[in-house]
């Protein structure tokens, strides 16, 4: 388990992150814009946080 | 001695620690004379793959905390410029030495020139201040090269020594003094908190106290418009004030910056105006004209820029002609006519690669207004 | 197990960064912070050299002392700051403009003399900064903001060249991979002597990727990582199967001394004659 912050104010809306996402938890599209909209697939790969390149994401685990 | 050695070593008095150049004619002596002199004293020599990566590591060098310069000729300062721009505006101290040669392009590579006197002032792009001081004895290539590093660590800013073919590789006896008797000025450091330390925070000399790269007050330089602390601030308000403090803290201070030496002045009427080998031409001049009964003397312009128009000024205020002699068709002339008068200003120009003999100038102080 | 992120290096307070969307300069930025972090470098021993473009501008999110100077000219600089102080880490980023084409001659003259500085050259093909022209890194036949009917140029392999001027270190990488770049970088941290280079293949999706309909950055991205071919794999290939292909991977691992360490010597010599 895992939570996942996208800080806002950073994000360009590239889609890198939901793009390699190997678990597919983002939605991405140009109407709705970012959205951690399957955080429970998330396995804390931090994958999205190394690609991101506007240091927007934080991907927090959680214990159990 | 020789010019370039004695110019060698007055920067090895003055603290220097780190030299970059190419070889250029009339130069080299320098480089070699570094070559063997740094790495005795700790200090590094390097020979770069061209003039704009030889100043850009110097500018490096500096910045790290060492009192660093270069040597060169016209061509090698014409590659220069942009990073003697960049000098200005990172505040780096630093020392070029341009022993001057016949222009343009290769021109005559092995023959004297006083061509680059522009090119020293406005060489780099954009409003900026520049100090340059040119010796007309072997002496003077010593004095006027310790000078040079004194004026850049004091005002943070890059200072041309302006030579010549002929000072360059002219013998002469050179006194050296005691280094305990040599003044040696050194960049103010930073004292403030480090946290507080910012690059760019200057005092009321307009100077910025300065903390080397690797020290606990994290440095920051920048070539590009910055605000106080050294990051970006490309505003008009902070640009204009940026680019008149560099320029300010050096005009300010041009009665402590501007070197002359002046021979028969007092009651001068015919008043010779050089530097340089030239300067050296026209006092044998004014001797032979005193000889003769004409009241002639000499100003020597140690300073070239900031430019000493007061100088100009005062001592021309008895004069009837002003006669400047000088191997370029007329760059000195045109910067002392903006400072006089309602008096004739009369050049005595050469530009083919031969030294100015003194009956030249005579001529001219006979042939050409009060005595024609 | 906490993962390094190289936080106390990024000036975060200046965030969002000044690159476009989809730009991989902020993907090299974290290898970086990371990588430096790893090495155990410091904020107070650590030099950042920047010349100008957009990774040009990089130095001003580091928290470490900064150089930021003109086109080209980083590493001179560099070279300067460092025989000046040879204590320090200086890290010299560089675009292919700045790096590879007006700086080129230095770039292969601090290769040769083994500069003891650490070179990280973001390449995306053209120079973003003024509108996407063609730089010495873009491809026969790319489209450019000036070679609009194809580029009539063929391009630098920037790893091959530096490593046959003589560097010490050289490795490729690509923002599809920061974890293998990033490796790459902390490698050229921690040999202490010589010049380490490190080339991050990297997207430009405003310019370059527009003007030759290469898609948006996740597409250019993926067309990047399957575009390249390791390094061993290269070896054993046959030179048709790797024309346009990305070779990433070391170049060159090998010890050499350094102009620092060289040239220590040449004080120790002089310092002998001036005794006799």
């Amino acid at each position: 388990m895992a939570k996942i912050a996208v800080d806002y104010k950073l994000c360009k809306k590239c889609g890198i992150c939901a793009a390699f996402c190997p678990r597919k938890v983002y939605s991405f599209n140009a109407l709705d814009g970012l959205k951690a909209a399957r955080e429970k697939e998330c396995v804390a790969c931090e994958k999205c946080v190394i690609m991101c390149p506007d240091f927007a994401i934080r991907v927090i685990r959680e214990k159990g | 001695m020789e010019g370039n050695i004695a110019i060698g070593e007055g920067a090895i008095a003055a603290g220097a620690k780190f030299y970059a150049g190419y070889p250029i004619t009339p130069s080299s002596e320098i480089a070699e004379h570094a070559s063997v002199s740094l790495p005795k004293i700790g200090g590094t020599y390097i020979q770069m793959e061209d003039e704009i990566g030889s100043i850009a590591a110097v500018i490096g060098a500096s910045m790290a905390g060492a009192k660093a310069y270069t040597a060169t000729s016209g061509p090698g300062v014409s590659l220069m410029n942009e990073n003697i721009g960049l000098a200005c505006m990172v505040e780096a101290p630093c020392v070029i030495i341009n022993v001057q040669r016949v222009g343009p392009s290769t021109g005559l590579a092995t023959k004297p020139a006083q061509g680059d006197f522009l090119q020293a002032r406005w060489g780099a792009h954009g409003d900026h201040a520049i100090i340059a001081l040119a010796p007309a004895s072997v002496q003077e290539c010593f004095d006027l090269t310790v000078k040079a590093f004194n004026f850049a660590e004091r005002f943070r800013a890059p200072v041309f020594v302006l030579s010549d073919g002929i000072i360059g590789k002219m013998h002469e006896t050179v006194f050296i003094p005691d280094c305990e008797e040599i003044k040696i000025e050194n960049r103010k450091p930073a004292t403030c908190e480090p946290r507080e330390f910012k690059s760019y925070e200057y005092d009321d000399d307009l100077v910025p106290p300065f903390a080397p790269f690797g020290g606990i007050r994290i440095s920051k330089a920048n070539g590009s418009g910055h605000g106080l602390d050294g990051y970006p601030d490309n505003s008009p308000e902070n640009y204009d004030l940026l680019a008149r403090r560099l320029v300010d803290k050096i005009e300010n201070c041009k009665e402590e910056i501007c070197l002359h030496k002046a021979y028969y002045c007092e009651d001068a009427e015919i008043l010779i105006i050089a530097y340089g080998s030239s300067a050296r031409s026209g006092l044998a001049a004014a001797e032979l004209a005193r000889r003769e009964g004409l009241k002639a003397g000499l100003l020597q312009l140690q300073t070239l820029w900031p430019f000493p128009g007061h100088l100009v000024g005062k001592y021309s205020e008895k004069a009837e002609k002003i006669i400047v002699p000088e191997l370029s068709l007329g760059q000195l002339k045109s910067e002392i006519e903006k400072h006089v008068n309602n008096i004739p200003v009369i050049g005595v120009n050469r530009i083919n690669g031969l030294s100015l003999p003194p009956g030249e100038i005579i001529k001219a102080l006979c042939c050409r207004g009060i005595c024609g | 197990m906490t993962r390094k992120t190289g936080e106390m290096f990024l000036k975060r307070e200046l965030l969002p960064f000044f690159w476009c969307s989809g730009c991989g300069n902020g993907i090299i930025m974290g290898c970086i912070f990371r990588a430096m972090e790893e090495s155990g470098l410091s904020r107070e021993n650590t030099v950042v050299v920047t010349g100008i473009g957009c990774w040009g501008k990089a130095d001003d999110y580091f928290t470490t002392h900064a150089f930021h100077g003109t086109h080209g000219r980083a590493l001179a600089v560099a070279t300067g700051i460092k025989s000046a102080n040879p204590s320090l880490d200086v890290i010299a980023l560089v675009g292919d403009g700045d790096g590879a084409t007006i700086g080129g001659n230095h770039l292969i003259h601090a290769a040769r003399r083994n500069a003891d500085i650490t070179v990280i050259m973001s390449n995306n093909n053209n120079y973003g900064m003024t509108g996407g022209q063609y730089s010495g890194t873009t491809p026969f036949g790319a489209i450019t903001s000036t070679s609009r009917y194809g580029h009539a140029e063929d391009e630098f392999d920037v790893s091959e060249l530096v490593k046959t001027a003589g560097a010490g270190y050289v490795a490729k990488g690509t923002i599809a991979n920061p974890l293998q770049l990033q490796k790459f970088i902390e490698k050229a941290f921690q040999k202490r002597n010589g010049f380490r280079f490190v080339e991050a293949m990297n997207i430009c999706p405003t310019y370059y990727g527009k003007n030759n309909k290469t898609g948006n950055a996740p597409e250019m991205i993926e067309k990047l990582r399957k575009n390249t071919v390791e390094i061993k794999t290269a070896r054993a290939a046959e030179p048709h199967e790797l024309k346009g292909k990305i070779i990433v991977g070391e170049y060159a691992d090998k010890e050499v001394d350094g102009f620092i360490k060289r040239y220590k010597e040449i004080q120790k010599k002089a310092s002998v004659v001036s005794r006799k």
